[in-house]
């Protein structure tokens, strides 16, 4: 089924999910993501699935999280003011240890904002977001393709972890049409020994987050930690032209494509400049990052937005020792390859000469 | 001799953390009565809310998820579209069914999800320590209504029963007490009506348990069955509101 | 000919058994379980008639009916 379709970044994420066999789907309409909902509605009904236009975004991650506790594979989808609301719902699925899948194709803000691309979400979505201790797992496509591909990683990795995995993308990605090459996907089966299906033949399950006696949910928060550790062997990076660089651009999603753009082109003119894209952002890929660091002491971090992903970089590089520039562009307008090309040369002319 | 009346096999044989005299005892009882009654323990996914109630899973021999504050309705949405074959319901108090989670209780209800819905009334934030809840009776003094609710600043208490009935969604709507033998006898029969219309996936049962709080209420468990009957059932009169039993 | 059955421990003294039964046979007596509080208890067991309303009111399932 290697076919070849031209399809919006959105509908590839639903797509992934229909393939990865994600058949419960919850959602509220938001800009600028509703071709997911629209697909989804249109065709989960003749998988057998249920699609529902919940009464807002706290029902629809509640929802996900009913369905995720019989072992389900469910999904939702927002865009950020509706990613904020869904908060507390994401909160309780990494308490609870209840897989799901959640897009936040990813508009601008604060408040209202704008439906223009932007990359202000990445600190609600590597830190957690909600109220206490938690992670979800973030992935970052850069491309139409990925948008595909990671939806379906998506549903595995869930499983996997049994926690929330969350899709970060953002107008761009999920506005534009590219050709989308379809493949069959194998399911990974995890062991289900936690779901509730009613307790014939076995004792009642429970699916909580409250833990109030003494020194239990110390324990679970401890129990969670070391889950997160060991996500670790989840990341996901790209690079190019690591060899023999001399200043590394450290960029994801969106702008990433639009860089690796800009890279070509102050390659083209003799200088030394490499990309590293991380694809997962929890975990962030702070060890390679770091060895890279030994041989190659500047780097660039480029977002959209006025300086998240560089704090990390800044952790994984030690930014007492090497040079971290950065270029931000808030929302509201798209850097194009030109702007970005004089950005990474302004910075290379002044760290390399 | 022969046995007539035992601890329903559905219900945990441990003891309740509830105060005494409080009815969240009585309607636990209830639901475990009913699971029994239509054989639902094996297929039955309860789903706990936030206040006094959280403990659900403590008391009830099922599988269960515990739902946000408010959301109960929602996570049953999931479960039980997920698992129609399944008996799932919702145990609520009345800051998470008629504060908090208002939206979500009207939605389910109006999508006519299967779902039956147990609400418990005692007119207090129970667990938190006695605040306003939205059906706290006009005049009612609770921690944060210190001078008794005041209508024209605090509003009205809410009648979700009444509420509810006016969706179209739902099938089986009523009120209950629990306070005086008859009325608990009479709330049975209501509870098992709204068991049978999603057993019979007929559609969306409600029953609205008017309790007793006597530890918020500051009052001995004997006053607050009478204030029960006295102010209670006057303004959340008992019946059904939609549907019938047959 | 009728018996009730009380699980002590797990009474809390509510007296709800007390209002709920018709002939008025039960009470509060001033004897405490291991948590402290006074538990219900039958004064004449022979005029019980075993209706089972004391068991239905009580909200700890304290009490167990024979008839």
């Amino acid at each position: 089924m290697a076919e070849t379709v031209l399809v919006k970044g959105n509908e590839a994420i639903a797509m992934g999910a229909i393939e990865a066999g994600c058949r419960f789907y919850f959602g509220y309409p938001i800009t600028p993501q509703n071709d997911i909902p629209e697909y989804m509605s249109k065709h989960l009904p003749g998988t057998g699935g249920t699609f529902i236009q919940a009464e807002s975004e706290i029902a629809s991650i509640n929802m996900l999280l009913g369905a995720g506790a019989t072992g389900a594979r469910a999904m939702t989808s927002s865009s950020s003011p509706g990613i904020s609301l869904k908060q507390e719902g994401i909160s309780y699925l990494c308490g609870s240890q209840i897989p799901g899948v959640i897009v936040n194709m990813s508009r601008s803000g604060p408040g209202l904002g704008g439906i223009s691309p932007s990359q202000g979400d990445y600190f609600q979505a590597t830190r957690g977001g909600g109220h206490g201790d938690y992670r979800t797992i973030v992935l970052a496509p850069h491309s139409v393709q990925e948008n595909y591909d990671l939806t379906m990683k998506a549903f595995d990795l869930s499983d996997k972890y049994r926690n929330p995995v969350l899709i970060l993308g953002d107008a761009l990605l999920g506005q534009m049409k590219e050709p989308l090459k379809k493949h069959s996907y194998r399911k990974k089966e995890y062991s289900k020994d936690w779901i509730l299906t009613g307790t014939k033949g076995r004792r009642p399950r429970l699916l909580k987050s409250l833990y109030l006696s003494e020194g239990e949910l110390t324990d679970h928060n401890w129990l969670l930690y070391k889950k997160y550790k060991r996500m670790k062997c989840e990341i996901m990076f790209e690079t190019q032209f690591l060899e023999g660089a001399k200043l590394i651009v450290v960029a994801f999603g969106s702008v990433a494509r639009i860089i690796k753009t800009s890279i070509q082109m102050v390659r083209d003119r003799g200088m030394k400049v490499g990309l590293f894209r991380p694809i997962t952002l929890f975990p962030f890929p702070y060890d390679a990052l770091e060895k890279i660091s030994l041989s190659i002491k500047n780097f660039m971090a480029v977002e959209l937005n006025t300086g998240q992903m560089v704090e990390d970089l800044k952790l994984a590089v030690g930014h007492k020792k090497n040079q971290v520039d950065f270029y931000g562009r808030p929302p509201g307008s798209i850097p194009s390859p030109d702007e970005l090309y004089n950005e990474v040369k302004k910075v290379y002319k002044k760290r390399i000469g | 001799m022969k046995q007539v009346f035992k601890r329903p096999e559905a219900l945990v044989d441990v003891p309740f953390h509830f105060c005494p005299g409080c009815h969240h005892g009585i309607v636990h009882r209830l639901v475990a009565e009913c699971i029994d009654r239509y054989g639902l323990r094996e297929k039955t996914i309860g789903v706990a809310s936030v206040g006094c109630s959280v403990f659900l899973y403590d008391y009830i021999d099922v599988d269960v998820v515990e739902a946000p504050h408010g959301r109960a309705p929602a996570v049953a949405t999931g479960v039980k579209r997920a698992c129609p074959d399944n008996f799932v319901f919702t145990y609520q108090g009345d800051g998470d069914l008629a504060a908090i989670g208002t939206a979500e209780i009207i939605h389910a209800a109006n999508r006519g999800e299967r779902l039956t819905v147990v609400f418990v009334n005692n007119t207090v934030f129970g667990m938190t320590g006695g605040q306003m809840a939205p059906t706290t009776m006009a005049g009612q003094e609770t921690t944060t209504t210190p001078f008794g609710r005041q209508t024209d600043t605090n509003g009205f208490p809410i009648k979700m029963a009444e509420l509810l009935s006016q969706l179209p969604g739902t099938t089986f709507i009523a009120r209950a007490a629990v306070n005086t033998p008859k009325n608990l006898m009479r709330a049975k029969k209501l509870l098992r009506k709204a068991f049978e219309v999603q057993t019979e996936n007929q559609g969306f049962g409600f029953v609205e348990f008017l309790s007793a709080c006597p530890t918020n209420w500051k009052m001995s468990p004997e006053q607050a069955n009478k204030r029960v009957g006295e102010e209670m059932i006057p303004y959340f009169p008992l019946g059904i509101f939609k549907g019938e039993l047959k | 000919m009728a018996a009730i059955e009380f699980i002590e421990e797990r009474c809390k003294g509510c007296g709800l058994c007390v209002i709920a039964c018709p002939k008025e046979l039960l009470k509060v007596s001033s004897h405490l379980n291991r948590a402290g509080y006074p538990v219900s208890t039958i004064e004449d067991m022979d005029a019980c008639t075993g209706c089972a309303l004391c068991a239905e009111m009580c909200p700890d399932v304290v009490i167990t009916v024979f008839k």
